[in-house]
């Protein structure tokens, strides 16, 4: 058997991985339904012209997932956070995400 | 003779090897997790257990992120390349081929256009997974609340990358990137 006597650690530092994977998610679903919206958003998210507005769009996600990381495991890394709270968010971001990135739904809003 | 052009090597690379990678990956990484239970494994067993889904996850980030960058960096801006003025032959433009015959628009419109974004959410999952089996390694056979979240997370990382994956076979098949 394991040993059982090993000290917890708490779970702020994995609440907080776990969420910002949904904030990264959510943001490149935002960015990519705000390209199509907003023909300024598209042309600002272009940071690199042979892959185009893509470029944007992922990189202000990946980059929003890095922050809120960062941010999230400094406030919570000596705390006990509600888990499930902290996944069912992190379903709800996510399933934003993938709404928003699905193109019959932003081709709607064209 | 020439078995591949560049850009087919770049396509299989992008698609079989870091994107089949990480799906086996996957597959070793999620039956570790599963398993990874107090009362079935010895001390011993446990660390040798946690050792080798640090690998499968450390592996499994790692391709994900090799995928989506060589994706986006390396065969996307080939698929997206505009045409020269005059040109009629548009094989060597994936994106303007597909665009051009209604029957195939759809692989652009719809398999594309979600794929390239969707793949995304996968190297954040899957890097989320690798830190909290590292950071928690053995602690996590104590704690199976945070071990099914961290399988949730799994699951939906493999269906982010599959979904991409497939799209990008069934567009590849419609135009290839020669």
């Amino acid at each position: 058997m394991v040993e059982r006597k090993q000290e917890r650690i708490p779970n702020g530092p994995a609440a907080a991985a776990i969420l910002s994977a949904g904030v990264g998610s959510a943001i490149i679903g935002l960015m990519t339904t705000g390209a199509i919206i907003s023909a300024g958003l598209k042309s600002a998210l272009n940071w690199w012209s042979p892959a185009g507005p893509l470029t944007g769009k992922t990189s202000v996600g990946v980059i929003a997932w890095l922050v809120t990381w960062i941010v999230l495991h400094v406030l919570w890394k000596d705390k006990d956070v509600p888990l499930v709270r902290v996944l069912v968010v992190m379903l709800v971001l996510l399933a934003l995400g993938v709404l928003l990135t699905f193109p019959p739904v932003f081709e709607a809003l064209e | 003779m020439t078995l591949f052009t560049v850009r087919e090597a770049w396509t299989l690379i992008h698609g079989i090897f870091f994107g089949g990678g990480f799906l086996l990956a996957f597959t070793g990484g999620l039956a570790l997790l599963y398993n990874l239970k107090a009362e079935l494994l010895t001390t011993a067993g446990a660390r040798r257990h946690v050792r080798w889904l640090k690998l499968a996850t450390l592996v499994m980030a790692g391709l994900t992120w090799l995928a989506v960058l060589s994706g986006t960096y390396i065969s996307y801006p080939w698929y997206r390349a505009a045409p020269p003025e005059g040109v009629v032959d548009l094989a060597s433009y994936p994106r303007s081929y597909l665009m051009a015959d209604p029957d195939l628009a759809f692989w652009h419109t719809f398999g594309m256009e979600w794929k390239e974004h969707i793949a995304w959410f996968a190297p954040m999952l899957a890097t989320a997974v690798a830190f909290v089996v590292w950071r928690y390694g053995g602690h996590l056979a104590r704690d199976s609340r945070l071990c099914w979240a961290l399988i949730v997370l799994f699951v939906l990382a493999f269906a982010a990358a599959g979904i991409a994956g497939l799209l990008g076979a069934l567009v590849t098949k419609a135009a290839p990137v020669l």
